[in-house]
């Protein structure tokens, strides 16, 4: 979880879309055969095509449409002919001095995603791009203003991408980590992308402006760049409405410009001014000739889409398991196992603890429906303590086996209850000041002194209490000393 | 414009590209001349579309014959003076 982040008045409103990069799992470039391969010797992976050399063609990827093609029926936008066009500009990330773009004609438009919390964001666009090259700036700090020259790796020049752009619908900071982790997720669901921020095949761009609470208007935007997990996503939009909101009440207007976070900081920092509109000259790329999709193509994509993540958390909601851990449970792709485990007799709360629980353990290719189903079984009927449980859980998971051998090997069995009471009565006895205030206390200072004696239990007995147990017998004790 | 575009030319170069680029311009005034208003808008002038071709990889360039033609090569990398901004 991330940290709260103090938010903006509620006179205010927070006004947010992304600018969404995702790199697409290609084996080779958008527009020549060199490999699409991350951390590769630097231009190794570069031809004449992507290089511009003179004379060179570029000739698009199939794969990479389809994939496209696929990302935009994923978020429910229409595909259309499409176009690619130059956005002309100079700057050594780009050999040619132009990217190759979609403009006016993109692949995709029109779609929305629909976020865990139920919310919709609209999708105006989906489009193909190729990715630029890596710059490194040397010089005294490693930044763009005190470099003293530049050294440029092509290897990521050429590199096919679809830029995602939201609508303007995003309304708080939770929304906007929400709506880039789905689309995270909706990507990796369909296999378009591995979709790694840290890795930057994910890059996300946040535009973000506040309004009057309830006005409508649409007020001046921040384009804030450099997020690199979905962390800095929120902490930057969060700080950048901030600042406007200060702006603003302070009688001033902010400058519409690209701003960049700074993690370390904490705060964006002004970069480039958006105030005149760059010229990018685009005109429709004279090498490449439209792209068609027709309705059988789509239809063919659709008939190929996998479930996708909000219809996994509806399935999972469906079988009675709360919204929030449906999120993570799919988020980490327990959902067949959880479902199968329901059909199979299991509590579904209990089993969905034991696997959100144990989202850490890494390979869960060992843990059968039927056996993650007897656990939660042998836990609900008091059998295993939770500590117990997830031990067996983890030794499932390692080494199979069903749990009820398990617990027999690993010397699991649920404490006597007359060994239990025996525990708690010492504990009880250790602990007179905390127990004196369980015993008086109200509402929150009742439920800490719970948890510390429970604690307390828990550790003398090495987690063989089950804490529901162990509660019970607090509380009876406290009504019958 | 050599300058600009970093590029060097002898005198007997500059004197033959003029020459080419003043056919260009004038070829531009032409088109720029016709009455195109009863024509309509289209995507691309060739009647083709959807050419593509499979993703699979071919061979890249040998690095050390990429970096040759650099003005000035480090590390594996291209070397270009600082640049003043950002990238678009
Ligand atoms: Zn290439």
């Amino acid at each position: 979880m991330s940290p709260r982040e103090p938010s903006i008045p509620a006179s205010w409103e927070l006004v947010v879309g992304l600018e969404v990069h995702v790199e697409l799992a290609t084996a080779t470039k958008l527009f020549c055969g060199c490999a699409n391969r991350f951390g590769d010797e630097p231009n190794t992976n570069v031809c004449p095509v992507c290089l511009g050399l003179p004379g060179s063609l570029p000739v698009v990827n199939a794969r990479a449409v389809e994939l496209a093609v696929r990302l935009g029926r994923a978020l429910g936008c229409g595909v259309e002919t499409s176009a690619f066009a130059r956005k002309n500009y100079f700057y050594p990330d780009m050999p040619k001095n132009y990217q190759i773009t979609q403009y006016d004609r993109p692949t995709n438009s029109d779609g929305r995603l629909e976020l865990p919390d139920g919310s919709v964001v609209g999708i105006e666009r989906a489009h193909i791009e190729e990715d630029t090259g890596k710059t490194t700036h040397m010089g005294s700090g490693g930044r763009i203003h005190d470099a003293v020259y530049s050294l440029v790796d092509y290897n990521r020049a050429g590199v096919p991408l679809v830029e995602i752009v939201t609508r303007p619908d995003i309304r708080t900071v939770e929304q906007a980590r929400a709506c880039a982790g789905e689309l995270r997720a909706v990507m990796t669901a369909i296999g378009a992308s591995d979709a790694r921020m840290e890795e930057g095949s994910m890059r996300v761009d946040a535009n973000v402006s506040v309004r009057p609470a309830g006005s409508g208007e649409l007020r001046t935007r921040c384009e804030v760049k450099n997020l690199n997990s979905l962390r800095s996503l929120g902490r930057a939009v969060a700080y950048e409405a901030r600042r406007h909101v200060g702006l603003w009440e302070a009688g001033e207007r902010p400058r519409q410009e690209t701003r960049h976070w700074d993690e370390s900081g904490g705060r964006t920092i002004s970069g480039r001014s958006k105030e005149e509109v760059e010229d990018y000259r685009y005109f429709t790329d004279p090498d490449l000739v439209p792209l068609t999709v027709d309705g059988a193509a789509v239809a063919e994509v659709d008939a190929a889409l996998p479930e996708l993540p909000a219809a996994r958390r509806a399935g999972l909601a469906a079988a009675g398991v709360a919204a929030e851990a449906a999120a993570l449970v799919v988020e980490r792709g327990q959902d067949g196992l959880v479902l199968a485990a329901v059909a199979a007799g299991a509590d579904p709360g209990l089993t969905v603890t034991r696997v959100v629980n144990d989202l850490a353990l890494d390979d869960w290719s060992q843990v059968t429906p039927e056996g993650l189903a007897a656990l939660a079984g042998m836990e609900r009927a008091g059998k295993l303590s939770a500590t117990q449980s997830k031990q067996v859980l983890a030794e499932m998971a390692a080494t199979g086996g069903d749990p009820a051998a398990v617990a027999q090997r690993l010397g699991f069995k649920a404490m006597a209850e007359a060994d239990l009471e025996a525990a708690v009565d010492e504990v009880i006895a250790a602990h007179p000041g905390e127990w004196a205030r369980f015993c008086a206390g109200e509402g929150d200072d009742r439920k800490k002194m719970a948890g510390f004696l429970t604690g307390r239990v828990m550790r003398a007995t090495r987690g063989r209490a089950d804490g529901a147990a162990v509660n019970r017998l607090l509380t009876n004790r406290a009504i019958r000393p | 414009m050599a300058g600009l575009a970093r590029l060097r030319f002898t005198d007997d170069e500059l004197d033959e590209l003029t020459g080419q680029l003043a056919a260009v311009l004038g070829h531009a005034a032409d088109v720029e001349a016709l009455d195109i208003a009863d024509l309509v808008a289209r995507v691309h002038p060739m009647g083709l579309g959807d050419v593509t071709r499979p993703d699979e990889v071919r061979p890249s360039l040998d690095r050390d014959q990429v970096l040759a033609q650099a003005p000035v090569a480090e590390s594996g990398r291209f070397r270009v003076p600082p640049v003043l901004g950002e990238a678009p």
